[in-house]
């Protein structure tokens, strides 16, 4: 639960499009448009210090595209990113920038790419510490990076193998050591667990969570997982072509979903039980972002979809604590019910 | 993984003696030959000053009245003090041979080391920031290739001949040599490094060392250099052989190195003045051992370029 203020990260109207047209010459030849992918177009939320924000999200919806923007991987073509009342797009000097960055770092989701091959685990770890200057000298170094390998359950021995003696999920583990070793407060994690086994994904996401509890860390979390995401968040926001569809406290969003997407997404969740119930699967693909539908980008697949939607695009409205972006709820065309998944029976 | 725990010169002796690489070469013959014939190319031509019996360039050594003698195996006018024979001027041709085959060595690393030096920092900048600066040093290469080596040389020669005086040429020209030949290689590190580095820079330990904030600099030093180093190596030293082959042919032509400080190109030509006359061994072995030089390098380079290439196991 949040015990802060709600605004230690703070994303306000952030936007990110590329360009994918064809080089010049061939556009011109061929009377070809430019082409802009809308990955993310016009996103807000707040997350407060200590929380679990998770973004869901078929692939293609722009998840991973939020994540590197918050990191700073990606400039964004508008919008702001606040991180603890510093605007991240600000001035700032060398030192102040190098500061900001100390404090929220990336776990990647492939941990085959994320560790160079080429460096012991010792360097991949201390990399951090040397480039923020936080060592006062070799053995502090040497203690640090021990410390942060038994933090996540490794020997300390293991600083002078190379990465591809590990398993993916050790792998993972150095990773998730390498993001703490600048005492970051704030960890966006792209997808940490989707390269990993099953079992080793509840090792790790259990890992996360101890390692959040001990050391008071916010966390933004990409997944398309939904059980994933059930077990680690505090809340949810739901993505889709590029936009938040619905923002909700994890309980609220999968008890009483209200945006028809995300009600088709929990249809997806397989259950054990074979309740029999009536399930609406996800129909038709997600269209092309670089040419989204008109008005709430959802409406071909929506089965609730009138000319209003067609035509406006719905603005968040909050409610029961999250909020959503739906004329079809705004109107009251679409009532609200208590559902049960397999996830929270 | 004792391997990986054993630290300092066994436990790298161990690694390699363990590795693929080490087994493919143990196994091919041919390369353990051509191996051999390199190490011992190069050592009997950088030991020249202890090894050769003669000092054929300093002139103070030199008698006319030793000139023209043949081999000492196929004439009875040989002498042993001269078993490759000399050339008219007296020189002994197996001292000029080893001292010629050290200054191709020296020019030929010279020119690949120049051409890896710039064709890597052009291939690093060129993958990593793509864009304008890509597109302008990859069409300059696109240029650059258009052009044979020799021409190069030879237009880099001309323009140096005309800026100073004949004197002072022969002095710069092993300098000119090196500069044209290295020049005119550096396309092919910088196409393949830039090819590497469009790859590793998408890979996520790249991106986990933006996050950190390290300046691009840092980063393609230290983690994009040392993963595209592979492809570099085998280029390095199939250019090797290449690089010999083109100083050999400039000097052979009388833009490369001056008579006064002969390579094996300049050796070759010298030879070949006087080939008419019968005298052949005075261009005949200098030849032979650029033919030897040249296949020993070039057939290491391609082993290694199989040995490297994981497709090929």
């Amino acid at each position: 639960m949040p015990d802060g203020g709600a605004d230690f990260v703070r994303i306000e109207g952030l936007k990110r499009y590329f360009d994918v047209s064809a080089p010049w010459l061939v556009r011109k030849l061929e009377g070809r448009p430019r082409q802009v992918v809308q990955a993310v177009d016009g996103i807000d939320i707040e997350i407060a210090k200590g929380e679990t924000f998770s973004l869901v999200g078929e692939s293609g919806c722009g998840k991973s595209t939020v994540a590197r923007l918050v990191v700073g991987l990606y400039p964004p073509t508008a919008g702001r990113i606040e991180f603890d009342g510093n605007d991240m797009a600000g001035r700032h000097s060398r030192s102040d920038m190098a500061a900001l960055r100390r404090r929220m770092q990336m776990i990647f989701q492939d941990p085959f790419a994320s560790l160079n091959p080429r460096w012991r685990v010792f360097d991949i770890i201390a990399e951090p510490i040397r480039a923020f200057g936080l060592s006062t000298g070799k053995a502090d170094l040497e203690a640090r990076v021990a410390a942060l390998l038994r933090q996540v359950k490794l020997n300390p021995a293991d600083g002078r193998k190379y990465p591809h003696e590990f398993s993916g999920g050790q792998r993972q583990r150095i990773s998730i050591a390498r993001a703490l070793a600048s005492e970051p407060e704030f960890l966006v994690c792209d997808e940490p667990t989707s390269a990993l086994d099953v079992s080793v994904q509840a090792q790790i996401l259990n890992l996360m969570v101890d390692l959040q509890r001990r050391l008071q860390l916010t966390y933004l979390f990409i997944s398309h997982n939904l059980a994933v995401v059930y077990h680690i968040s505090t809340r949810v926001g739901v993505m889709y072509l590029g936009r938040l569809v619905e923002v909700a406290p994890t309980d609220t969003l999968f008890r009483r979903p209200k945006h028809p997407y995300t009600r088709m997404l929990l249809d997806t969740i397989p259950d054990l039980e074979m309740t029999g119930r009536q399930r609406s699967p996800v129909g038709g693909e997600v269209p092309s972002p670089i040419n989204p539908p008109s008005g709430c980008t959802f409406h071909p697949r929506c089965p609730f979809a009138n000319d209003r939607c067609k035509a406006e695009r719905p603005k968040a409205l909050p409610i029961e604590g999250g909020t959503v972006a739906c004329h079809a709820i705004e109107e009251g065309r679409l009532p609200i019910e208590d559902r049960t998944y397999a996830l929270n029976t | 993984m004792a391997a990986a725990s054993r630290s300092g010169f066994s436990g790298w002796l161990h690694r390699v003696s363990d590795s693929d690489v080490w087994w493919s070469f143990k196994s091919s013959p041919m390369t353990v030959a051509a191996a051999v014939a390199t190490f011992l190319i190069i050592a009997v031509a950088f030991l020249s000053p202890v090894l050769a019996p003669h000092t054929p360039f300093d002139p103070a050594t030199l008698s006319l009245s030793d000139g023209l003698k043949p081999p000492v195996l196929v004439s009875p006018d040989g002498e042993w003090a001269f078993p490759l024979g000399t050339d008219d001027q007296g020189r002994d041709v197996l001292s000029s041979i080893m001292y010629g085959t050290r200054l191709s060595l020296i020019v030929s690393l010279a020119a690949v080391a120049v051409a890896m030096v710039l064709g890597i920092s052009l291939g690093l900048i060129s993958g990593y920031f793509g864009g304008a600066i890509d597109a302008v040093i990859m069409r300059v290469a696109d240029v650059q290739l258009t052009f044979p080596a020799i021409l190069v040389a030879l237009l880099i020669d001309g323009v140096v001949r005309g800026l100073i005086s004949v004197k002072r040429h022969d002095e710069i020209a092993i300098f000119v040599v090196v500069g044209a030949i290295g020049l005119s290689f550096w396309v092919s590190y910088a196409r393949t490094v830039r090819g590497s580095v469009m790859v590793e820079k998408n890979k996520e330990y790249v991106q986990a060392a933006r996050v950190i904030g390290l300046s691009p600099l840092l980063i393609m030093v230290r983690h994009v250099l040392p993963n595209v180093t592979g492809p570099v190596l085998v280029i390095a030293t199939l250019n090797l052989g290449l690089a010999i082959i083109t100083e050999a042919t400039l000097s052979f032509l009388g833009v490369g190195l001056p008579s006064t400080e002969p390579s094996l190109g300049t050796l070759i030509r010298l030879g070949n003045e006087v080939l008419q006359s019968g005298d052949w061994w005075i261009t005949v072995f200098p030849g032979v051992t650029l033919a030897a030089l040249v296949l020993a390098v070039n057939l290491l380079g391609d082993w290694l370029r199989d040995a490297l290439n994981p497709k090929l196991r």
